[in-house]
């Protein structure tokens, strides 16, 4: 007898190996407080080095977004990230390989409508909606302000 | 031919395989059938610029091969059924434009080979042709533009996911003694129950399976043990586990005779591709070279091969709709 969607649904729950939430939590904290480490030791760096706060706090994020695009680029970040998970995905590496993996990727379409029109694919919805929910952000504390 | 019961079309003529090519990438020959395959080749782009490319290159020379093991030329094929996973089916196109035969595009997603083949038997076997071949591919990375991410995208893929294989499998037909023969053909319906996970194709296509196997079974009044083996296309081990669920609520138990393609192309653990391969070329390029080779060989006399596809495309998994199985059976023997 033919299962309803939602006895199938069941049993397919039930036969679908869960993702290994524990060894991905922990992998994630590691490899994403690793990266975190490595900013900071830049800081440092770039401090010792002389360069002024603001200049440090520009040029720390240009590194990490210029050495995960690097990798992207090697088909090293990919490997990394199978294991790290959101480690990687959520600090600003996650961010330069969301554009230039498709980047990479479309460029088979041409510079125009391949590179170009492809680059923000993933990327795009961080976008949008992160300058979207900076700009109403930005309203309620001018209103707040207000008062 | 003649149709029995209600899906299932016997052959008369023996409409047999006179030749049939593998062309494999790199990852596929890395696995347990790694010997079984005519061809394989290192690079993803085959020596082509694009993944689509590529893709065609595969069917191309998969068809080649198998002209040159059926000692025919191109002019002696009537007509070739061919399709792929591409979007308009661009991998047949491109990679059968240059042969001048006539040329019958199907999509059938992952049930592609059953399909192809079994129209390409029915050709044969009513008379409407005297040579036909059937073709199909999938490739890794040009499945994964299309479907999921940009391959150097860092994300991470569920157990439930199944990996495309980089393959192609071609078969050529004609009336011929002494050669496995396709004896059947039962095209299969649409089954959807209703999954919506597209990391979990195996769960979306075993209903499908099911169903066709529980309509050939009826058709032909046989039972699993009537037959070498049962091989499913790409269930991986989510599907079959699901289908033998399936199948037990119906009284039906395959298990002692059941393979699926997509469990033995790569060794599951070593090679890291989860629940199994899936893709055109799974089945078709495990048909075109393990399974006939068995068959030539005597191992086999009497199998079900069952290529199973998920109708799905990315637009359709955007807009949340739930994915559409399909499963056609073929019924090989050689006696």
């Amino acid at each position: 007898m033919r299962p309803t969607n939602k006895e199938y649904a069941a049993m397919a729950k039930k036969q679908s190996p869960p993702s290994p939430k524990v060894k991905d939590f922990i992998c994630a904290f590691v490899i994403g407080g690793l990266i975190c480490v490595l900013g900071q030791l830049l800081i440092e760096l770039y401090t010792y080095l002389g360069f002024e706060e603001k200049v440090v706090k520009m040029a720390v994020p240009s590194t990490l977004i210029f050495a995960a695009a690097l990798l992207t680029g090697l088909k090293i970040f990919d490997k990394i990230a199978k294991r790290a998970g959101a480690g990687t995905l959520v600090p600003i590496t996650g961010f330069a390989n969301a554009v230039v993996s498709p980047a990479i990727e479309f460029k088979s379409e041409g510079q125009v409508l391949g590179l170009g029109a492809k680059m923000f694919t993933i990327a795009g919805p961080v976008l949008v909606f992160g300058i979207t929910a900076s700009a109403v952000y930005g309203i309620i504390l001018w209103i707040a302000g207000m008062f | 031919m003649k149709k029995t019961g209600k899906r299932t079309i016997i052959f008369e003529n023996k409409p047999s395989i006179l030749g049939y090519a593998s062309v494999v990438g790199k990852k596929e020959h890395e696995g347990p059938l790694s010997e079984e395959f005519d061809f394989y080749t290192e690079d993803s782009f085959f020596g082509e610029k694009t993944f689509e490319k590529a893709e065609s290159k595969l069917q191309k020379t998969a068809v080649k091969i198998a002209l040159e093991k059926a000692r025919l030329e191109e002019k002696d094929i009537d007509n070739i059924f061919a399709g792929d996973l591409l979007n308009q089916c661009i991998g047949s196109s491109f990679g059968l434009k240059e042969f001048g035969i006539p040329f019958i595009g199907l999509y059938g997603a992952c049930s592609t080979m059953s399909l192809s083949a079994g129209l390409a038997a029915l050709f044969v076997d009513s008379g409407a042709a005297e040579h036909t071949a059937a073709v199909t591919s999938s490739h890794f990375c040009s499945a994964e533009r299309q479907y999921r991410f940009p391959l150097n995208y860092g994300s991470q893929r569920t157990p439930t996911a199944q990996w495309t294989v980089t393959g192609s499998g071609a078969l050529v037909l004609g009336r011929g003694a002494g050669k496995p023969y396709i004896n059947s053909v039962t095209f299969g319906e649409i089954a959807d129950y209703g999954i919506k996970d597209t990391n979990n194709m195996g769960a979306a296509m075993a209903p499908a399976a099911a169903d066709t196997l529980l309509h050939f079974f009826s058709d032909t009044g046989t039972k699993a043990e009537d037959y070498d083996i049962i091989f499913t296309g790409d269930l991986g081990y989510v599907g079959t586990n699901l289908l033998y669920e399936l199948l037990e609520r119906e009284k039906t138990d395959i298990r002692c005779r059941h393979s699926d393609c997509g469990l033995i192309i790569f060794d599951r653990e070593k090679q890291d591709v989860h629940a199994g391969a899936s893709g055109c070329g799974c089945s078709a390029s495990v048909l075109c070279s393990y399974i006939l080779h068995r068959l030539e060989q005597g191992d086999f006399k009497n199998i079900l091969f069952m290529s199973t596809g998920a109708l799905l495309s990315p637009t359709s998994s955007f807009q949340g709709s739930s994915i559409p199985g399909i499963a056609h059976l073929l019924n090989i023997k050689n006696d």
